[in-house]
């Protein structure tokens, strides 16, 4: 059934809908962001430094653009920390090691998974927040629109019904 | 169902535009800057440093911003914005508003000497980061950023992108003032007059 058919049909057509926008929000929810690594051009020697790198600079946010990480950004501070990250990682520091660095210097701000305190309590619960607000709102609407078997006409309505659809509107 | 429904996107679509458009008016008249972050080493004493002056070639560290309060300027040649605030710093040290420390960030030394010889030097020293280590340990995202120092050596203040009169008098002479410094009770005072 296409959209623009169950909107025409009050009935099914909202619980259609409301299907249809579920499974269209949990498309959005499965197409992760193609990961875009920016390129470096001193690659770290050892497989597992290189993971950990890679896993660091998806979860850290370049200071200067706010809304890429480390691992997209083509500014030239966030050259400067993957290089530090990788100089750090060479010199064996621990991950925790290194964002402690980072957050010294650049505040929580620079990390995407901020520690969970009362500062941050809304970035963390809003998104469950607003996914249950819309559980609620769609199990209300096919609550309300059950489909009913519609009442039939008695005679004189269809009598009515027929001349609203013969005669022609006046104008 | 109630008319008055309908009309519910509508009143939430007018909240939200309402909404954004008085965040937008805020950016404009500067009030708000989405950019500007709060330094994470507010309250915190300037990193410690050796680094070379540009003038001299000695190594000098943390103990220049210390005694009085001072600007801790981050500026390269190759920064468009730091044109634009330059003769604004002049204007602070011809009028002896504050001591203004340069920090030339990602440079070279030849770029930034002939800079200061071509359009005046308001820095009573010009520390060279030339790695930008300095710039790391500060939590510097570009240039130009401003740190006000108090005359304990503690930032007390970082503003990300160019000084002028505007931000002077809003941003920077307030806290000077609130730092219930002398030096402070005088800047407010010089840079009253236009």
């Amino acid at each position: 059934m296409t959209i623009a058919a169950s909107l025409a049909r009050p009935g099914v057509g909202t619980a259609a809908t409301a299907w249809f926008l579920l499974w269209l929000a949990a498309g959005m929810l499965m197409a992760s962001p193609l990961a875009r690594a920016a390129i470096d051009v001193d690659e770290l020697e050892s497989p597992e430094l290189r993971a950990r790198y890679h896993a660091l600079i998806e979860e850290l946010r370049c200071p200067k653009c706010q809304n890429q990480n480390l691992a997209g950004s083509d500014a030239p501070i966030a050259t400067d920390l993957r290089q530090e990250l990788r100089r750090q990682l060479r010199a064996g520091q621990s991950d925790a090691q290194i964002l402690d660095f980072l957050v010294a210097r650049y505040g929580e701000f620079i990390s995407y998974r901020p520690p969970f305190d009362a500062r941050t309590a809304l970035l963390w619960l809003g998104p469950a927040l607003m996914v249950g607000a819309g559980a609620i709102v769609i199990i209300v609407l096919l609550r309300r629109h059950r489909p009913r078997a519609s009442p039939a006409l008695s005679a004189a309505e269809r009598e009515r019904l027929h001349r609203l659809l013969e005669e022609d509107p006046p104008q | 169902m109630s008319r008055w429904r309908l009309f519910l996107p509508l009143v939430l679509f007018l909240a939200l535009a309402a909404f954004f458009l008085y965040v937008q008016l805020r950016i404009q008249d500067g009030d708000y800057d989405p950019q500007n972050m709060p330094s994470a080493l507010l309250d915190r004493p300037v990193p410690a440093f050796q680094l070379p002056e540009l003038h001299s070639g000695e190594l000098v560290g943390s103990e220049l911003v210390a005694g009085k309060p001072a600007l801790l300027n981050v500026w390269a040649t190759w920064c468009p914005s730091c044109v634009y605030e330059h003769p604004f710093l002049n204007q602070l040290r011809e009028q002896g508003v504050i001591a203004i420390i340069g920090v030339n960030y990602k440079d070279e030394d030849a770029a930034a000497r002939r800079w200061l010889s071509e359009k005046g030097d308001p820095y009573t020293a010009v520390v060279v980061d030339a790695d930008g280590r300095l710039g790391l340990d500060l939590g510097v995202t570009g240039a130009p950023e401003t740190y006000l120092v108090d005359a304990s050596g503690r930032i007390r203040l970082r503003y990300q992108g160019p000084l002028d009169e505007r931000v002077w008098q809003t941003v920077f002479a307030p806290r000077l003032q609130a730092m219930g410094q002398a030096a402070g009770m005088a800047a407010g005072k010089t840079v009253e007059q236009p």
